[in-house]
């Protein structure tokens, strides 16, 4: 059989690629779309607010709170936490290596995650791939709520203070995943019959009891966080299961799927904002 | 640990004095620690077994910096300050805390007469601030509201 | 135990932070028993030798104790030495330089 050369094969499939491409979408339109009316809401809502400051969530809007939080970041309780992370993210593995050989920047990449995994189509979140540096490298997971991974994480985020949430979602596989979280964020569940959206959108600025509901806007971004509450750092997905707890509904697990699309979906509707964590809040 | 303690003597001599003091005697020179004004139940027996029977009044000389309704009453953060001449002392009590006197502070010569900190506070309750000037306590109060919030978790 | 030493004109701010639990000794654990106090009782500054400062706590102060004063006299560079003790009888002492202008 006659060999066909490379540059007719390309001719030949070019016409054919060409015609597949008008099949995908701009999943990345799509999605900004959604984060413009996110944002929009939340800009409408609270006026004063910059941008970047919904980031800090209630302190953006309650007088009383914030010049508590204020005197807290005199010397903010997660210091301690993260000089221990330090300390734990620049100790060796058994096998002479460190997180370094994981994570570039000495560890200063917190904002490149939640990023979608092409290959293994999955959301991979930092505290994920801190514990997958660590199978990679022979040594146990670390538990997922707290403690060292809280520690580790809250050091990472607190040197990559100030980059760019700059979450992609470029394909079809994240653009499902997008919408997983999506979903979740806006579905109604547990006894208490309550989304996230009905607190954090819709009751966000007003008072459940003597609490203030934080916007959603921004949410993700200062995680870790010490929350007075636990007297200790946890991660956001410790969060997730407390809240969950709090309506009634079933925690699930933690890094599981459902988190892990929640926190993607909600990562990205903070699209153009900054991260500034670890922080303190009650 | 035993630890031998010696009645602290304050001279109006100024510093050098007491930096040739604080060079002869050890570190624990201050007046046995008020371990029973720690441990009493009700603010007026903190208050007695901290500085005795000396007369109370009122003083608007005393500033407490401390929030309305307070975010979490494990950690609510209290700054105090005074102006009144000749301070050697501040206390602090949460009125309704199982033990009311929370922290004192000796008003050294060079520090500022003012501190601070983060207390624990039961349930709502006044803050009460003694300072010490001679042998006189003014007082000033601040009520702190502590809730319990909608979202626990 | 951390500390921020910063000298404005004439005065130094110092701000701590010490790590401990502060255990009122009134809680019980999982399985029922009292977990014993455990708090800080006594922290003391010293800045060439003289005592700037001394406070005595109790377990009504929060869980990693936070105290924050200010002191004339010294400057930047100079040192001071903080110090801790606990009902238990463990301590700390750290020196910190002041820094600023």
């Amino acid at each position: 059989m006659k060999k066909i050369s490379q540059s007719r094969m390309f001719l030949l499939l070019l016409p054919i690629t060409m015609l597949w491409s008008c099949q995908t979408k701009d999943y990345s339109a799509l999605v900004n779309k959604d984060i413009e009316e996110f944002r929009a809401y939340f800009t409408e809502r609270f006026p004063e607010v910059e941008l970047d400051d919904f980031a800090d969530g209630v302190y953006a809007i309650d007088d009383n709170a914030r010049e508590q939080w204020l005197a807290m970041e005199d010397f903010p309780p997660y210091s301690i936490a993260v000089e221990e992370g330090q300390a734990l993210f620049e100790n060796s593995f058994s096998n002479g290596k460190t997180y370094t050989d994981c994570f570039p920047e000495g560890g200063a990449v917190r904002h490149n995650y939640p990023y979608f995994d092409e290959q293994r189509n999955m959301v991979v979140t930092l505290e994920m791939a801190i514990n997958e540096c660590r199978s990679a490298n022979g040594e146990p997971p670390l538990e997922y709520k707290k403690g060292d991974i809280a520690k580790i994480s809250s050091y990472m985020a607190y040197i990559s203070r100030g980059k760019p949430v700059e979450v992609k979602v470029s394909s079809q596989g994240a653009y499902e995943a997008y919408l997983k979280g999506k979903e979740f964020f806006y579905a109604k569940r547990g006894q208490l019959n309550m989304s996230c959206a009905g607190c954090h959108m819709r009751y966000s600025g007003r008072r459940l009891r003597s609490e203030v509901i934080s916007p959603a806007l921004g949410h993700p971004v200062h995680f870790p966080v010490f929350r007075l509450k636990w007297g200790e750092i946890g991660t956001l997905q410790r969060r997730y299961a407390g809240c969950n707890r709090n309506i009634g509904a079933k925690p699930l697990a933690i890094q599981g799927e459902e988190y892990r699309n929640l926190e993607f979906f909600q990562t990205v509707m903070s699209n153009g904002m900054h991260f500034n964590g670890p922080a303190s809040r009650k | 640990m035993t630890i031998t303690r010696r009645r602290f003597l304050r001279t109006l001599g100024g510093t050098l004095a007491s930096a040739a003091l604080a060079v002869t005697i050890p570190l624990q020179v201050f007046a046995k620690r008020s371990d029973e004004a720690f441990l009493s139940g009700s603010l007026e027996e903190a208050i007695n077994a901290k500085y005795g029977s000396l007369p109370i009044e009122d003083s608007g000389q005393i500033q407490i910096k401390a929030p309305q309704i307070a975010e979490n009453g494990a950690f609510v953060p209290v700054t105090i300050s005074t102006d009144i001449p000749g301070a050697t002392s501040i206390s602090i009590f949460a009125e309704a805390n199982f033990s009311p006197l929370v922290a004192s502070f000796d008003v050294l010569p060079r520090m500022h007469p003012d501190v601070s900190l983060r207390i624990r506070m039961a349930k709502t309750s006044d803050i009460t601030v003694l300072v010490r000037a001679g042998d006189k306590l003014y007082r000033a109060t601040r009520e702190v509201k502590v809730t319990i919030g909608g979202c626990g978790g | 135990m951390k500390v921020k030493a910063v000298a404005k004109g004439d005065a130094v701010s110092v701000k701590m932070l010490i790590k401990h639990p502060m255990e009122m000794g009134r809680r019980k654990d999982a399985e029922g028993n009292l977990i014993p106090a455990h708090y800080i009782t006594e922290v003391t500054v010293k800045y060439n030798g003289e005592i700037v400062f001394h406070s005595e706590l109790g377990p009504g102060v929060s869980m990693d104790p936070y105290l924050a004063f200010t002191f004339d006299g010294a400057k930047a560079g100079e040192s001071i030495s903080l110090s801790w003790m606990d009902n238990k009888g463990q301590s700390e002492r750290v020196d910190a330089i002041i820094g600023g202008t």
